[in-house]
């Protein structure tokens, strides 16, 4: 079976994820910071080191400002149903996944919230002056998606900076964290969004969040962080504060290994590998006359995220055909409604092909043969 | 100080301890996790129980936000004052 969907989820993953997770629940498995007992101390430790890998990849020098979460959907949700007050005003794209839009929406039917949302070109390209002239005295955030799950358009953080001037920026990195190089610090992201399961090798059910100093979102969930026993009040100090209930500890070993996997490899020989593989998957797919490629099939900065279309051939008619292929692609919206409008595919939608790390060249020459084959029909 | 005390000190999070922990793991002084004595707080977690002096430790651990230290004479525990 080929394997072309891995912006959805990574795989396979590296033995260094399959290690670390099968060490948590073959040899510690004890609830992190809630005895005092040694698997309990030794899966904290594991919680620990996981926290501050992470926090150092993404430039975040307050590790206790990680804040782990069951998925992007869930840090996303965070930001926005933390942040957002009553009479609040949101500036966002229409690159966004719906882990943002629909939040929004929520937030504009029920709170009054003004959602304003920058039409993006069919290429991906964010417009930094009509960004700028949409921030308002009231507005709250600035909500940009990094890299596209669609089209894998990545979009200028130093630029969209600049152009917000000091509203708080949250960055939607699901689809970047662990491919492109991100510092929080530096680029003034002030709350950064991610899932660990697509670039960063964990396991389906992890996410995470960064929260810039200052930034203080009100909790999603309240209860037992095995800290401040004695009192009923939720604590304030981080990541506690968050972090309620018993974490996914298994997700977070297996987390631990995939950045150990990082480490390893390194982040620029990641991306150098995922170029080559968006390069020829442009370069054969461009030459069928019936094949569009969407987004901007000349950008060499994309992720190796590729939406197309065939003429006269539906997405799901595609996509059945490749699993009949043995090759594994998603077809539809991809959870993006908006983007698809903003490339033109709604609500038919697209074929998405998304390549990883372990794609090899007869992967991507197995799923041409099966889309050759679709084209001389 | 008399010299057998022992020492425990107490942070608002795990994730503290732990810090102090990887910080501690750097230098040579005896030390250990250990559960909160139910005596100094109905906590669940751990925290840093040692013979060396509060004083000598806690500037090792700067930005580790430590919450409390006791010494315990043998027989009971005394709130330290830096």
């Amino acid at each position: 079976m080929v394997y072309l969907d891995n912006a959805a989820t990574s795989f396979p993953k590296p033995q260094e994820t399959i290690e670390s997770l099968n060490r948590f629940v073959t040899s510690v498995g004890g609830n992190p910071g809630r005895s005092g007992h040694p698997l309990s101390i030794e899966a904290a430790r594991i919680v620990f080191d996981a926290r501050e890998k992470l926090a150092a990849l993404i430039g975040g020098k307050a590790s206790e400002r990680l804040i782990f979460t069951r998925n992007g959907t869930e840090s996303l949700n965070l930001a926005t149903l933390g942040l957002v007050k009553e009479g609040d005003h949101v500036v966002t794209t229409s690159l966004e996944h719906n882990s943002v839009m629909r939040p929004l929406d929520f937030l504009a039917k029920t709170r009054g919230v003004e959602v304003s949302v920058i039409t993006c070109s069919d290429k991906g390209e964010l417009d930094l002056d009509r960004l700028k002239g949409a921030m308002r005295k009231t507005t709250r955030l600035v909500i940009v998606n990094h890299g596209s799950n669609v089209i894998g358009s990545v979009q200028p953080i130093a630029e969209i900076r600049s152009a917000i001037g000091d509203v708080p920026l949250v960055l939607d990195a699901c689809q970047t964290v662990g491919s492109v190089p991100i510092d929080v610090e530096a680029q003034g992201i002030d709350v950064l969004c991610f899932s660990c399961h697509k670039s960063l090798f964990g396991i389906q059910g992890l996410g995470a969040v960064y929260l810039a100093p200052g930034i203080e979102p009100r909790p999603l969930t309240f209860g037992g962080t095995g800290s401040r026993s004695e009192f009923t009040e939720q604590p304030d100090m981080l990541p506690d504060r968050y972090e309620s209930g018993t974490p996914n500890t298994p997700g977070i070993a297996a987390l631990l290994g995939g950045l150990t996997f990082i480490e390893k490899v390194g982040l620029e020989q990641i991306r150098k590998k995922e170029r080559g593989l968006r390069r020829r998957l442009i370069s054969d797919l461009s030459a069928l006359d019936r094949v569009t490629v969407h987004g901007n099939p000349l950008d060499d900065d994309a992720l190796p995220v590729v939406s197309i279309t065939m003429q006269g051939l539906s997405s799901s008619d595609i996509g059945y055909e490749c699993s009949r292929g043995g090759v594994c692609v998603r077809v539809g919206l991809q959870c993006s409604p908006l983007a698809h409008r903003t490339i033109g595919t709604f609500p038919e939608g697209t074929v998405r092909i998304s390549p990883g790390y372990f794609t090899t060249d007869e992967d991507v020459g197995r799923l041409m043969e099966v889309i050759e084959g679709l084209a001389k029909r | 100080m008399q010299r057998d005390s022992i020492y425990y000190l107490l942070f608002s999070t795990i994730h503290d301890v732990l810090k102090a922990e990887k910080r501690l793991k750097e230098t040579n002084f005896d030390f250990e996790l250990v559960p909160v004595p139910r005596h100094l707080s109905s906590d669940c977690g751990v925290c840093i129980k040692t013979p060396v002096s509060p004083a000598e430790l806690l500037s090792l651990i700067p930005e580790a936000e430590t919450e409390r230290c006791f010494v315990f004479d043998g027989k009971e525990y005394v709130t330290y004052s830096r």
